[in-house]
């Protein structure tokens, strides 16, 4: 009973403090932006007891008649802080650049990912590896066809399209973003993934999955008013399930 | 509660106005002190609008079925009405308005000497322009759809095209001419302003005399013009292609509700671009004055120099020239090459250099004087605390790969709700409470100040809550809770049970809960200063002439009780000295207002400024 009520306590414990931390990290750029915003957090905490401090020192202490001019109090504290702000910076665009200044590898998997009022939807290009032609026109969700998917090009004919994003743990994926009518904010929290789709435009977003598992998808551009439940799910499987669910989704396909 | 400073009618409209010209002239005046007062009574009103919204917001958020009297619950729809009209009513309603434009009439022109401002008529075309625009702005929610919902910074393609939700269609048209009309009467009474401190300062009022209160109001005009015409601009353009044809933001087979757009090929990051060039500086518009009124009022009331006043000057300057320089750290996330996200953002963490600078003077200034805490001083070293907090999570927020997690979640609603809303609330408060005497005064009597005790009351309380309700947002964010989000709980995912959005939504509920209590304590807070505000209109003694020892012009004795613009035999004003002069003695301190010839013994000074008036 003592262990029961320990572990209940403890599991308590656990949801109590969930709000309190960030969601679980399942990708491989995860772990480093994860501890740059962790480092960032506690210095600015820091500096902000520190600034208080003084503050709250300044206004207790005995006065003193003669206010001090000194060129070390004016530029040293500022001279530290463009140290300090200059070097989070430089960090910073070191992990950007890795993450976003190269596109993905060649051998990444290609998915394309539409958003429309109020869902997301997830293309696989098919064992010919090219996603067929879209077009507006052509989209009739009524009908099976939500991305307006052209049947008369041959690159289409493979297409299968799936209201859940699939991964393969450990492999690199490229999406390339759409959105068919208004901008959307296509984010994985628990990916460490946050990136627009803008209706006009494809945006490449590229990152490696690494922990199986379920995640959710959300959409963090204010899309109309069903943004709040315009949600999708990523599940990351090991790479041998990924190629059994493939083969039956395109099978189904055809 | 308007002073009756034109009680007899002094120009030709007057004369000839039979109907009532004593109401008429309090209404149609071109008095900027009256003028000033109409803007802080329309961000007064606003203020109480956008407040009561964001309460409805908060309630609804953790009671999502509690139905409103005369409403019934509230739809996902009217929570993103009631997001967009409280961002819009605040940012630009009260936050822009009472700072730059209530203040800045009521305060600036008699703080460097001035008898009025240098565009009167211009001054009140403004202020009616403003007016029109808040009634526009208001009479949105009673239209056909309600009000738009696509939140104050209105992203295309959802505000260009009217099928694209509720609220889209004559909602959406009516904040843009809302809109449109406030950046006009913005700008131009950004153009008054420049031309007033420009042309219109006393004799010995040099550029480095100038308080850094009218240093603030210089930068934010000159970002107003800028920030706004280009705003202006962009509004039109937007019209355009809502109305006219075009495709500025709207790209070929666009397709929304079953509407293809058949037209040009445009894009929605022009939008974006045009609009946060403008709204990046507007919140440095909203929140400038309120700096300078801070170092002021730290130096008056610890009895000190401003530390380093020739850096502040160049801080606010620097402050405002970098403001313009990094609206894409608003656009991490939404398509841009990342090298340009690179360059935004070493734009953007240069901006904390200057913004520290001016903290350092702060804590400088303060440091070891054993302050008089009158309320005006509470309020300012609140805005400092207040500042500190909010500003501190910039950098964070600066950085595209943190930016990639937070963008768009609680932590940038606690961010700018800390260092502007909070920051710059604390400075109007902090305003208010220090000019109300000024406010109040009439042609006939001096003003009376507000109280004390209640004030120190709504002091301690607002602390508290506004750290109470915005710290807990920067916990949420982290845990990934995004806004715009009409509910949290019960969202329903594909798979029909609780989806994993659901999930991770659910760990911010508690902590949520615990916010929307603090956000009706902090509203509550605010009751003690309209007591107050109220009581003091009517009770209470005549202010001194120089209630705080203040150095600044709009402190003269010739200003309080205030001469009617008209009079012409006001004595000459002159300005002798740098303000904030003041000096420690073994007894005190003396000080030097700006009006007074300098080599006079000091002591006299004293004697004659603070004598009560007859």
């Amino acid at each position: 009973v003592i262990c029961s009520c320990l572990t209940n306590v403890w599991s308590d414990q656990a949801e109590i403090l969930r709000p309190w931390l960030l969601p679980a990290d399942g990708s491989a750029h995860g772990p480093a932006l994860d501890h740059h915003l962790i480092l960032n957090l506690w210095i600015a905490l820091a500096l902000l007891a520190l600034a208080h401090l003084i503050l709250l020192i300044g206004l207790i202490a005995r006065r003193n008649t003669e206010p001090i001019h000194l060129w070390r109090i004016e530029y040293l504290p500022l001279a530290a802080l463009a140290l300090l702000f200059g070097a989070l910076t430089l960090k910073a665009e070191r992990l950007w650049a890795a993450t976003r200044y190269t596109g993905a590898s060649l051998t990444a998997l290609q998915v394309e990912v539409t958003g429309v009022q109020f869902a997301w939807y997830f293309r696989y290009p098919g064992p010919d590896a090219t996603f067929g032609n879209t077009h507006p026109s052509l989209v009739a969700p009524g009908e099976g066809n939500p991305l307006g998917l052209d049947s008369t090009d041959p690159h289409s004919a493979d297409d299968s399209i799936a209201s859940e994003l699939v991964l393969p743990a450990n492999r690199e994926v490229d999406l390339r973003l759409n959105a068919q009518d208004v901008i959307h904010g296509f984010s994985i929290p628990e990916m460490r993934l946050k990136q627009n789709a803008v209706p006009g435009q494809t945006i490449h977003l590229h990152f490696t999955p690494t922990i199986p598992g379920t995640y959710a998808i959300l959409c963090t551009q204010l899309c109309g008013l069903g943004h709040y439940r315009m949600n999708a799910t990523l599940r990351v499987i090991p790479p041998d399930q990924f190629a059994t669910w493939l083969a039956a989704k395109q099978k189904a396909a055809q | 509660m308007t002073p009756r400073s034109n009680t007899r009618p002094n120009t030709r409209t007057d004369q000839t106005r039979a109907l009532n010209p004593k109401l008429y002239s309090l209404f149609f005046t071109t008095d900027h002190r009256i003028i000033g007062i109409q803007y802080l009574i329309l961000a007064l009103v606003s203020v109480v609008i956008g407040t009561l919204l964001s309460l409805l917001m908060r309630i609804h958020l953790v009671w999502l079925d509690l139905p409103l009297p005369l409403h019934g619950p509230i739809l996902p729809e009217d929570y993103l009405a009631l997001v967009t009209i409280h961002g819009t009513i605040m940012l630009f309603f009260v936050l822009t308005t009472a700072p730059q434009a209530g203040f800045g009439n009521l305060i600036l022109p008699a703080q460097i000497g001035a008898r009025s401002m240098a565009f009167p008529t211009l001054n009140a075309a403004s202020f009616w322009l403003t007016a029109a625009a808040l009634l526009i702005l208001l009479g949105s929610t009673f239209v056909p759809g309600g009000a738009a919902i696509s939140g104050w910074t209105a992203y295309p393609p959802l505000s260009a095209i009217p099928s694209a939700g509720p609220g889209q269609a004559l909602g959406m048209d009516l904040w843009l001419i809302s809109i449109a009309l406030f950046a006009i009467a913005s700008t131009a009474s950004s153009i008054n302003t420049l031309t007033t401190i420009i042309r219109n300062r006393c004799d010995g009022m040099t550029w480095e005399r100038l308080p850094l209160t009218v240093w603030g109001w210089f930068t934010a005009a000159l970002l107003s013009i800028i920030a706004f015409s280009v705003l202006l601009a962009a509004i039109l353009l937007l019209l355009c292609d809502r109305h006219a044809g075009t495709s500025f933001f709207l790209p070929t087979g666009d397709l929304v509700n079953g509407v293809l757009h058949h037209g040009g090929n445009g894009s929605p990051l022009l939008w974006l671009h045009l609009f946060w060039f403008f709204g990046h500086p507007e919140v440095y518009i909203a929140i400038l004055p309120g700096m300078g009124l801070t170092s002021m009022l730290l130096a008056n009331f610890s009895h000190r120099r401003v530390f380093a006043y020739r850096t502040m000057i160049a801080t606010t300057l620097l402050i405002g020239l970098l403001g313009i320089l990094l609206w894409g750290h608003h656009m991490f996330v939404a398509g841009l090459n990342p090298f340009v996200s690179s360059a935004f953002s070493i734009s953007t963490m240069a901006i904390a250099l200057p913004a520290a600078a001016k903290v350092l003077s702060w804590l400088a200034t303060t440091w070891r004087s054993r302050p008089s805490y009158k309320t005006p001083m509470l309020f300012a070293l609140g805005f400092v605390s207040l500042f500190i907090t909010g500003g501190l999570t910039g950098p964070i927020l600066a950085q595209p790969i943190l930016d990639e997690y937070l963008h768009n979640t609680f932590f940038v609603i606690a961010h700018f709700h800390l260092i502007m809303a909070m920051a710059g609330i604390f400075g109007l408060y902090a305003a208010t409470y220090y000019w109300f005497p000024l406010i109040t005064a009439t042609c006939t009597r001096p003003g009376r100040p507000m109280s004390e005790s209640l004030g120190r009351l709504h002091f301690w309380t607002t602390l508290v809550g506004a750290y109470a309700v915005f710290l807990p947002m920067h916990l949420t964010g982290l845990a990934g809770e995004p806004r715009h989000y009409a509910q949290l709980t019960g969202i329903p995912g594909p798979g029909g049970s609780l989806s994993p959005t659901g999930a991770l939504l659910a760990h911010t509920i508690s902590l949520n809960h615990f916010i929307t209590y603090a956000a009706i304590f902090l509203a509550a807070a605010q009751l003690p200063f309209l007591l107050n505000l109220i009581r003091s209109l009517r009770k209470g003694e005549p202010s001194f002439d120089n209630p705080w020892h203040a150095t600044t012009l709009e402190w003269h004795p010739a200003l309080n009780p205030y001469p009617p613009s008209s009079v012409s035999d006001t004595p000459e004003i002159s300005v002798y000295c740098s303000p904030c002069h003041y000096q420690s003695t073994q007894a005190g301190f003396t000080f030097l207002p700006q009006w007074i010839p300098s080599p006079v013994d000091q002591v006299e000074i004293k004697e004659a400024t603070s004598a009560k008036p007859e």
